[in-house]
C-alpha cells in the first residue's frame, strides 16, 4: 500500500488551492483528478459560459489573474486554462486521470481506492466540489416520450437542440442564461420560476460583486449567522458574465418574449402544472434585493466611498397576470425540457459515517466529525465566498490550519 | 423600524416554534403530522364536519374542544343556507393560515402589530361545476388576497411579513400547487 500524509480528492480550484497550502507546510500529499486538471471546466460547460465573477476576483492561494481585463469575466476554457497554469505555478502532486472509488477509516487514519492503486493517509480533504453532479426533481420521470430532456452539464449550445419550443426548469445562474441564450436562438422558451436570487450586474457603476466583496457582505462566516442551513441551500444568482455587462433578470427575459410561470409543480396526464405562487416568487427577491441594496447605500455612505452613482432601485418584477398555471406537454409544443434545477456534490466514493438523513455531509467549517477528513469547496462552507473562486483561499487555509494542528496532536 | 422600547408581544410563542424546529434534526418523526375531519351529510346540499383529534409530535393529540362546521349553498341556489359554502372554507382557511403567519413571523423579526386585516376575493366561473363549458375549470380562475396591517415597521418590512409568510404557508401551497388526493368508498 502506497502511503502520503494527506489526500486531496479532486483538482479543481479548490483542490489546488488546499494543495498549495499544504505543500506551503511541508505537509506531504497527492491530489487525485478523475480527468485533467480543471476537468469540470473542460467537459461540462456550455459554450457561452463565463464566471459569475469578475477577473480581479480570481484570487488564489499565491497566484491570481494577472490579465489586462480585471473588469471581464472569464470563459469556461480561459478559466480551466487558469486552474491549469495555477497546478504548474504550484508544481502541485497532481495524480490525473485517476479516480477516487473509495475511502474508508481504518486505524490511524484512511485507505484510499482509486482505479490505479490503493493508498494509505492520515488525512483526506474532498476538494470534489460543491456542484458535482445536475439534481433533477424525482417528477422528471414523468416526462412523455418525445421530449429531449438535458442538463446544464450536457447543453453546449442552442444549435444542439430541436427547433421549437424549450421549457427551461429553474431561473437561478444557469437557467436564466440558457433561457435568454435559446430564445434568442428563436426557440420559444418557457421558464418555470421557483425561488430565486434576483440580482443586477452592476449597482451604481460598480460590479455587483465588487460590492460584495468591498462591503464585507462575503467575508460574512458561517458561525456569525442566522440560519446556516438556509444560506447553504440558496440558489445561486440571476447573473451572466458577459463583456457588456448585462443583467439577466425576470423583467429583462420578459421583454426578450420569454414566457414566465411558476415553478413546475407537477407533470400529470402529459401537461405540466405550474406553482401558482409566481408573483409572490417575484415579490420575495424584489424585496430581498432591495434590503441588499439598503446594506450597500449605508455601507458606502458610513465608509465614505468615493466615485460611485447616485443610489437606484429597480422595477419591481413584471409577472404575467393571470399566470399560466398548466402546459401540454404531448402537444409538440415543447420539444425539450432543460433541467436547471440546481447541482449537488457526489461524494458517493466516501465510505465514512458523516452524513445526514438527506445524504449530506455533517461537517463543522469543513471539519467532519471524523477526525482527519475534510470538506472544502462547499456552499457557505466557512463563509459566504466559499463557493466562488475567490473563496478557496480563506477557507484553505483555515482547513489547512486545523489539519495540521490534527497532524501535529495525532 | 422597530423603535418599541416595550418587548414585541403579538401573541405568538415563537419560542416553542423554534424549539421544535431545533428538535427536528435528531427527531425527524415527530414532524410527521395527519389532519382529519368527519363530514354528515344533513339533508340536500348541508353536511355537517367536526373536527376533534389529530395526530402528531409522535402522538395521538385532540383539540381543545371539538370543533363543528356546517357547510351548505346559499339561497340563490336554492339551497337552505345553513352554512358557509365549501369554497368559501378553503378561503376561511387561507386567511386564517396566511394571518397565522403575519403574527408569527412579525415576532420572530420583533414587530409589533397593532392589526392586521385581510379580504380574500376568489373568481369562481361556474360554467365548470355546472358542466356547461368542459374549458372551464371547476376550481377558483383566481384568488387575491389584500392586507391591510398596522405595525411598528416600514412598508417593505410589512410587505416582506406578507411575502414570507405566503413562503410559509401550508394552504398557499395546498391551494398553488397539485396535491395527491384518493378518495375511496369503505
Amino acid at each position: 500500500m502506497l502511503k502520503t500524509t494527506t489526500i486531496v480528492v479532486g483538482a479543481g480550484h479548490t483542490g489546488l488551492a488546499i494543495s498549495r497550502c499544504l505543500a506551503d507546510r511541508s505537509i506531504d500529499h497527492v491530489v487525485f483528478e478523475r480527468g485533467e486538471v480543471a476537468h469540470s471546466w473542460r467537459t461540462q460547460r456550455w459554450d457561452s459560459l463565463r464566471l459569475l465573477t469578475p477577473n480581479w476576483m480570481t484570487r488564489l492561494p499565491g497566484f491570481a489573474y494577472r490579465g489586462e481585463d480585471p473588469d471581464g469575466y472569464l470563459t469556461a476554457s480561459e478559466t480551466a486554462q487558469l486552474i491549469e497554469n495555477y497546478a504548474k505555478d504550484s508544481a502541485a502532486p497532481v495524480r490525473a486521470n485517476t479516480t477516487v472509488v473509495s475511502v474508508r477509516p481504518v486505524e490511524r487514519g484512511y485507505v484510499v481506492q482509486t482505479d490505479q492503486d490503493t493508498w494509505h493517509a492520515r488525512t483526506v480533504v474532498s476538494a470534489s466540489g460543491g456542484s458535482a453532479v445536475p439534481h433533477l426533481p424525482p417528477l422528471h420521470y414523468a416526462v412523455p416520450a418525445g421530449i429531449t430532456t438535458l442538463t446544464p452539464a450536457q447543453y453546449r449550445n442552442p444549435a444542439e437542440l430541436s427547433e421549437g419550443g424549450v421549457l427551461v426548469v429553474g431561473a437561478s445562474a444557469s437557467g436564466v442564461q440558457i433561457a435568454e441564450e435559446l430564445h434568442r436562438s428563436g426557440r420559444p422558451v418557457t421558464l418555470a420560476v421557483g425561488e430565486h436570487v434576483r440580482m443586477p450586474r452592476t449597482y451604481r457603476g460598480k460590479d455587483i460583486l465588487w460590492w460584495m466583496d468591498a462591503s464585507g457582505l462575503l467575508d460574512e462566516r458561517y458561525d456569525e449567522i442566522g440560519d446556516l442551513s438556509r444560506a447553504r441551500s440558496l440558489p445561486s444568482m440571476q447573473l451572466v458574465g458577459s463583456p457588456e455587462r448585462r443583467t439577466v433578470d425576470l423583467n429583462a427575459l420578459r421583454r426578450l418574449g420569454v414566457r414566465l410561470v411558476g415553478r413546475l409543480a407537477g407533470i400529470r396526464d402529459g401537461a405540466a402544472q405550474f406553482s401558482g405562487s409566481l408573483a409572490n416568487m417575484g415579490a420575495l427577491a424584489d424585496l430581498k434585493l432591495g434590503r441588499l441594496l439598503d446594506t450597500f447605500d449605508t455601507w458606502a455612505a458610513e465608509a465614505n466611498v468615493d466615485g460611485l452613482g447616485a443610489p437606484e432601485r429597480f422595477a419591481p418584477t413584471e409577472v404575467p397576470a393571470p399566470a399560466q398555471l398548466a402546459l401540454d406537454l404531448r402537444s409538440g409544443e415543447i420539444r425539450t425540457i432543460l433541467w436547471a434545477t440546481g447541482f449537488r456534490p457526489d461524494l458517493s466514493w466516501l465510505q465514512v459515517p458523516v452524513f445526514d438523513r438527506k445524504s449530506r455531509v455533517r461537517h463543522d467549517g469543513g471539519v467532519t466529525a471524523s477526525p482527519g477528513l475534510y470538506l472544502i469547496g462547499m456552499p457557505f462552507l466557512r463563509r459566504r465566498k466559499s463557493s466562488l473562486i475567490d473563496g478557496a483561499a480563506d477557507d484553505a487555509a483555515d482547513v489547512t490550519d486545523h489539519l495540521a494542528c490534527y497532524l501535529a496532536s495525532d | 423600524m422597530t423603535t418599541t422600547n416595550t418587548a414585541v408581544d403579538n401573541g405568538v410563542n415563537v419560542d416553542a416554534l423554534l424549539g421544535v424546529r431545533a428538535a427536528l434534526p435528531d427527531a425527524p418523526e415527530i414532524a410527521q403530522f395527519q389532519w382529519r375531519t368527519t363530514v354528515s351529510w344533513i339533508n340536500g346540499t348541508h353536511s355537517q364536519s367536526t373536527v376533534d383529534t389529530f395526530h402528531g409530535f409522535g402522538e395521538p393529540q385532540q383539540h381543545k374542544s371539538k370543533f363543528t362546521y356546517d357547510a351548505d349553498h346559499p339561497l340563490a341556489f336554492a339551497a337552505q343556507d345553513n352554512g358557509a359554502t365549501p369554497v368559501e372554507y378553503v378561503l376561511v382557511a387561507l386567511g386564517g393560515c396566511l394571518t397565522a403567519g403575519v403574527a408569527s413571523i412579525a415576532q420572530q423579526r420583533n414587530i409589533q402589530l397593532h392589526s392586521v386585516q385581510a379580504t380574500i376575493e376568489a373568481q369562481h366561473d361556474l360554467h365548470g361545476i355546472l358542466g356547461a363549458d368542459p374549458d372551464v375549470r371547476n376550481g377558483f380562475s383566481g384568488v387575491k388576497v389584500t392586507y391591510t396591517i398596522d405595525a411598528d415597521a416600514t412598508a417593505d418590512e410589512i410587505r416582506a411579513l406578507v411575502a414570507q409568510s405566503q413562503k410559509r404557508s401550508a394552504v398557499f401551497d395546498i391551494l398553488t400547487n397539485p396535491t395527491d388526493v384518493t378518495v375511496d368508498v369503505a
